[in-house]
């Protein structure tokens, strides 16, 4: 899995948007970049979706992209292909990229074991927090720590995140 | 298994790949305190998607009182391994079946 301090590797892959998202080019524009493993069928994201629309919302003023990426098998969970991604990303009014990573190649080489797992790179694309969005999915309003947003708040300042990990919470990314 | 002289067939089915069964096992527990519910409560484990398609398995935790899913949307889902999606009474989606839900089955099942 991805430490705190490496730099997260490249990855090239297609969009709801029908466009070809790449790390390199997020990077080139935003000051951070949350690389969000998730996906379409799992409660937990569904919890935790209209709080990544806010969290990039709230956020996109100071050059942040969240990108969230399904790698989940869609042979054993079919709502998780890439039709259902732009249905779902309509539906829920995704204002960040959502993107298909059919190979899997981008989950195991970030280390990715559940959806959602966060990997937010600052950036020159190093991992500076490593875990879930919130500590609280099933009740927005009981949220004590605020991990996603307290660590780009740290980014954007020039500081270190802490914590700079968290478990991630959620199902696990169904591997072929 | 946790067996008392009861009537009442309680049936969890978990998954180990969903880390929402402990929780929804101890909202179980307190209901059926709060209640003062007798019920048979077997804890069935699920593990290969041939038990999934077995038990008629939506997804973990899945909760049946006397034979009935508690969440009556569970006769649209397909069997298969995963986290099972819930929705709470505020129509907020939820990994969880909330206490309400869970609530409401036992009260239904004492009533027959």
């Amino acid at each position: 899995m991805l430490d705190v301090g490496q730099k997260g590797p490249d990855f090239s892959l297609p969009g709801v948007d029908g466009n070809t998202v790449s790390l390199t080019d997020l990077l080139k524009d935003h000051r951070a970049v949350a690389v969000m493993f998730s996906c379409n069928h799992c409660p937990y994201v569904r919890a935790w979706e209209d709080r990544m629309v806010a969290i990039q919302r709230d956020y996109a003023s100071q050059s942040v992209t969240l990108v969230a990426i399904n790698p989940n098998d869609t042979a054993r969970y079919p709502d998780d292909d890439m039709e259902h991604m732009k249905a779902r990303a309509a539906e829920k009014g995704f204002n960040f990229p959502y993107l298909r990573d059919d190979s899997q190649d981008v989950a195991r080489a970030y280390g990715g074991t559940h959806t959602p797992h966060v990997f937010l790179l600052d950036s020159g694309g190093v991992l500076r927090y490593r875990g879930a969005i919130d500590d609280n999915y099933e009740n927005p309003d009981a949220v004590r720590h605020t991990y996603l947003r307290d660590a780009l708040d740290a980014v954007l300042a020039g500081r270190d995140p802490a914590p700079a990990t968290t478990p991630a919470v959620g199902c696990t990314i169904k591997w072929k | 298994m946790h067996q008392t002289s009861g009537t009442m067939h309680i049936q969890f089915l978990w998954w180990d790949g969903c880390p929402s069964h402990p929780e929804a096992w101890q909202r179980l527990q307190d209901v059926l305190a709060e209640l003062q519910a007798e019920a048979l409560v077997e804890r069935i484990q699920v593990t290969t998607d041939e038990d999934a398609e077995k038990y008629g398995f939506p997804g973990s935790p899945t909760i049946l009182v006397d034979g009935e899913d508690i969440d009556p949307a569970a006769s649209r889902m397909p069997s298969r391994l995963t986290c099972r999606l819930y929705y709470q009474e505020n129509g907020r989606p939820s990994p969880l079946p909330s206490r309400e839900m869970i609530r409401r089955a036992i009260r239904s099942a004492q009533r027959r």
